[in-house]
């Protein structure tokens, strides 16, 4: 790097700055108000998960029911994922409900009608799933047709084959292993007990994890100067992300245990997690959808993202066809249906913009939990699923409608 | 000019952590030209944003009096209802539709049934367009006309508000300067009508020539406004910059080395249209140490040569060849020209430069992620550090690199966009316009770190519609005309005159 001293920063002139006492007390209002804002959608879950607590006399969370939101929700989790990431590169995914139902009827070709090992059977659909992905990425990428046509005929395509593979039959009765990937659990591993010790466990080496690697960043980030959250508040909110997580692990823990489900969307979040946050692959999904044009003339590959974007999407599509056929231990012709609905409603109510740029993994998780708790709260109160469809689509534009409110006032213009 | 159209009294706007303005007074007389000068940042466009509604009342605090009446505008709208109409820095004409329907949007000429009258609609669009001495078809879609054009639409577009009072924010920083010329000319002959204006520019030669009154700000205060007689450039940029400039130019003592890149037969044709060459057998080449400019009028292609060259980010069929340090390089695509060192900053820095929902951090870093890579993952922590060196050594002013780069003034934005590509440390960098938008305090610091460059052994390339600015900091001067090199001038030799002889010089018909 260059040395590039010109003339030494001069703060009093950067715009008139506010005076430093003034800062101190300003800052930390700030850095409260903004954590609101960023997390509002937090707040909104926590809302909802009370309102359906009280509507439904405490079912709600009752353990074996919030095991259940884990599995019967993860599918739409993990189309979620791959959602906000297409998302975030300004594109759309219309297909992946299709490709689930695709994806599913061939793994019950392989597992069931061929008989294959049960592995080998997941790991042929993920592949054919990534295959499916590659097919509409080098559409979308190479050729340009926007992704909103391409997916929007691989929808009727996909739909089409999986109904061709099935020929017009339920595919059933999947080897026991198989199954487990949609509701197996992990539990009874040191004996019996009223609360599993594997779980809590499990937990207790997440809270510690997450606590140590959060002081890490914050030292890291004090080491070089950088302006960090109050204390208090870091502290309080640790406190706080420790109680939630401890109690869900109770939860599961008087329950089954951990569902297979769980530990893959584990694994999902962490891993893509950290891909949009601190990987070079991420940082070029977010400037490919705040401007395209720039992102091309600074040299990044532009069509090659879009398209392993795309392939991954055909990956979790799969995955989420998986999970969801072994759940059912049942490939139908109409698995699937409006699964990509929930996935864009998903990553748009976790903050997703639909000018692209703008989204996060941890906001279309908290998206996809909370049309789960909707789901699963409407359910248990016997709602009937046309008024369950239109409470969700309100949910949707009010938490969008939030968003540009709070973005409006926030920012100024 | 005995009574003021316009008087801004104690204005005080705040955005969380800058003080944007702080009580500014701002008198305008009636029928006055009026201008408004400041450095990057100062607070020029916020102030007009005040005054135009776009930040409402009760965002602001002091009061503005227009016509001796108390305005409290909720919205542009507002303002507008009153004549008040701004053009801001960066134009918002929608380039799909026609003049006609640009200059009527949300004012349509309305006949029957509410439906729009398309023949009243040209006719009146006709008008206005004469109005403003622009000789288009009102029904040309405002896409195929070049700035200059768009910019008299914009003027047009005011007028069919019936504007008594006209904001021109930088409205010629980006025309050449027969554009220009026309547009002040039409300022004043908007004057002699009793239309008002405002004016923001960094171009002192043409406020002088057109104000009656020049205020000036500076870190959002107002310092003194000027009255015609009085106006001088050294008075404005002192009260600018708070001290005396002596030169505009640093003094530059070139070392010249061996030859660092040579573009040899360069040609590209137009993307849409195939058989129109735009880039015509272009032969240049640039020495370590040298800065080199390249004159031309607006659509010479000179950002279409560069971009052609760079990665091919322009045009079709492009053929020539590269050579850096005497070996043949390819650059077919951009990240293939970034890994050979080479460097485009782009002159339009909204559309090309910068990913404006982002933070001045990841801007900087966008097109060299590589030397902040650790097994795939980005160091933040470093990413910031570096960031934040050019923050202060650029002298961007921003509360932190933190700060999304759509909220910065233009200026400060276009330092954002050359410290991009000084980190990523190029052999040969290419700049298009590079004091585009930019105060004088600023150019100034730009040139040094230009000069900087060549010293360190780079090769630079300007790309400047602003000979004076070529001339000042150049070795040696290209002339573009029509697609080809017209001319080669040593910087002994370089005049305005030369210059424009060459860029004007068309081809030899055969
Ligand atoms: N929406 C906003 N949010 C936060 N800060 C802002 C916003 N708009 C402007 N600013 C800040 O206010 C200050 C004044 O900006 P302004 O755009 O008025 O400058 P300017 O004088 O027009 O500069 P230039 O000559 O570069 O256009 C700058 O420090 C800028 O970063
Ligand atoms: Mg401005």
């Amino acid at each position: 790097m260059s040395n590039l001293e010109t003339k030494p920063a001069d703060d009093t002139a950067a715009g008139g700055r506010v005076n430093p006492v003034e800062n101190r007390f300003t800052t930390a209002i700030t850095h409260v108000l903004s954590d609101l804002g960023k997390n509002g959608i937090f707040i909104a879950l926590v809302l909802v998960v009370v309102v359906f607590e009280i509507l439904t006399n405490g079912v709600l969370l009752r353990p074996q029911n919030v095991s259940n939101l884990i599995v019967q929700n993860g599918y739409i989790l993990i189309l979620a994922i791959g959602m906000v990431m297409v998302i975030v590169a300004g594109h759309i995914d219309l297909s992946v409900g299709s490709v689930a139902a695709f994806i599913g009827a061939v793994s019950g070709v392989f597992a069931v009608n061929m008989g294959l090992p049960w592995w080998l059977s997941i790991i042929l659909s993920l592949l054919i799933g990534a295959v499916v992905g590659a097919w509409q990425g080098f559409w979308i990428a190479y050729v340009g047709i926007p992704a909103f046509i391409v997916t929007l005929a691989g929808m009727l395509i996909f739909r089409g084959l999986a109904l061709v593979v099935l020929g017009n039959a339920n595919i059933g009765s999947f080897p026991e292993l198989y199954r487990s990937i949609g509701n197996g659990y992990l539990t009874n591993l040191f004996g019996d007990f009223a609360v599993d010790p594997l779980t809590m466990g499990v937990a207790i080496i997440a809270i510690v994890a997450f606590i140590v690697q959060s002081v890490r960043t914050r030292r890291g980030r004090q080491s070089y100067g950088q302006a960090v959250e109050p204390l208090g508040w870091f502290v309080g909110k640790l406190v706080l992300v420790a109680i939630v997580v401890g109690l869900f692990a109770y939860a599961l823990a008087t329950f089954k245990g951990i569902p297979v489900t769980l530990i893959i969307l584990a694994v999902l979040v962490l891993i893509y997690g950290l891909v949009m946050t601190r990987s070079v692959f991420g940082r070029h999904i977010y400037a490919i959808g705040g401007n395209l044009h720039a992102a091309e003339l600074s040299g990044i590959k532009t069509r090659n993202v879009t398209f392993w974007l795309f392939v991954n999407m055909g990956f979790l599509a799969a995955l989420a066809g998986l999970v969801f056929t072994a759940r059912l231990n049942l490939a139908g012709p109409k698995a699937g249906d409006g699964f990509e609905l929930e996935a864009i409603s998903a990553a748009f109510i976790g903050g997703a913009a639909v000018t692209g740029g703008i989204g996060t993994i941890g906001g279309a998780i908290v998206g996809g939990l909370i049309i789960g708790v909707l789901n699963n709260g409407m359910s248990i109160m016997g709602i009937g699923i046309e008024w369950q469809q239109a409470v969700k689509g309100l949910v949707l534009l009010l938490a969008v409608a939030f968003d540009v409110y709070n973005k409006r006032r926030s920012g100024g213009r | 000019m005995t009574t003021n159209i316009l008087e801004m009294r104690s204005i005080t706007k705040t955005f969380p952590g800058v003080k944007a303005l702080q009580n500014v007074t701002l008198d305008v007389g009636r029928g006055e030209v009026h201008a408004i000068c400041g450095e990057n940042g100062a607070g020029k466009s916020t102030l007009m944003k005040v005054l135009s509604g776009v930040y409402p009342f009760g965002t602001y605090e002091g009061d503005i009096v227009f016509e001796n009446e108390t305005m409290e505008f909720r919205d542009i709208r507002d303002s507008e209802a009153k004549g008040i109409v701004i053009i801001h820095q960066e134009l918002a004409l929608s380039p799909f539709l026609s003049i006609a329907e640009n200059i009527f949007l949300n004012n349509e000429i309305t006949g029957a049934f509410g439906l729009i009258d398309w023949n009243k609609t040209n006719i009146e669009a006709s008008k206005l367009l004469a109005r403003v001495g622009l000789r288009e078809n009102p029904t040309t879609k405002v896409r195929e006309l070049g700035v200059g054009k768009q910019q008299l639409v914009e003027i047009a577009k005011a007028l069919s508000k019936r504007v008594k009072l006209l904001i021109l924010d930088e409205p010629t920083a980006a025309l050449n300067d027969e554009d220009s010329d026309h547009l002040l000319d039409l300022i004043l002959s908007l004057k002699a009508q009793n239309i008002t204006s405002i004016i923001i520019s960094h171009k002192l030669n043409e406020i002088k020539k057109i104000s009656d009154t020049v205020t000036v700000i500076r870190d959002g205060k107002a310092i003194e406004t000027i009255a015609k007689i009085d106006v001088t450039e050294d008075r404005i940029i002192k009260d600018m910059v708070g001290r005396d400039l002596e030169h505009r130019y640093p003094d530059h003592t070139p070392h010249i080395g061996d030859e660092i890149l040579r573009v040899e037969n360069w040609t590209a044709y137009h993307p849409q249209d195939p058989t129109r060459v735009m880039v015509d057998n272009v032969n240049i080449n640039v020495k370590r140490g040298e800065i080199v400019g390249i004159a031309g009028l607006m659509g010479a292609g000179r950002t279409e040569f560069a971009m052609s060259l760079f990665g091919r980010s322009y045009g079709t069929k492009i053929s020539g060849s590269v050579f850096k340090n005497g070996k043949e390089i390819k650059t077919r695509t951009v990240s293939e020209a970034i890994d050979n060192g080479l460097a485009y900053a782009t002159e339009d820095r909204k559309f090309y430069g910068l990913n404006l929902i982002e933070d001045i951090k990841r801007n900087i870093s966008m097109a060299s992620l590589k030397k902040l890579e650790r097994g795939g993952f980005v160091d933040d922590n470093e990413e910031f550090k570096v960031a934040e060196g050019y923050r202060k050594s650029m002298n961007i002013k921003a509360p932190s690199v933190l700060a999304k780069v759509g909220k910065l003034s233009g200026g400060n934005q276009q330092k954002v966009v050359l410290s991009k590509w000084i980190y990523s440390d190029p052999d040969v960098l290419i700049l298009d316009e590079p004091t585009r938008g930019i105060d004088v305090g600023a150019k100034y610091e730009i040139y040094t770190i230009i000069n900087r460059l060549a010293a360190e052994g780079k090769g630079v390339i300007v790309i400047s519609s602003e000979l004076p600015e070529l001339i000042g900091i150049c070795d040696r001067i290209y002339a573009l005309a029509e697609g080809r090199i017209t001319g080669e001038v040593p910087i002994a030799e370089a005049t305005p005159e030369t210059l424009i002889k060459y860029m004007t010089m068309e081809k030899e018909r055969a």
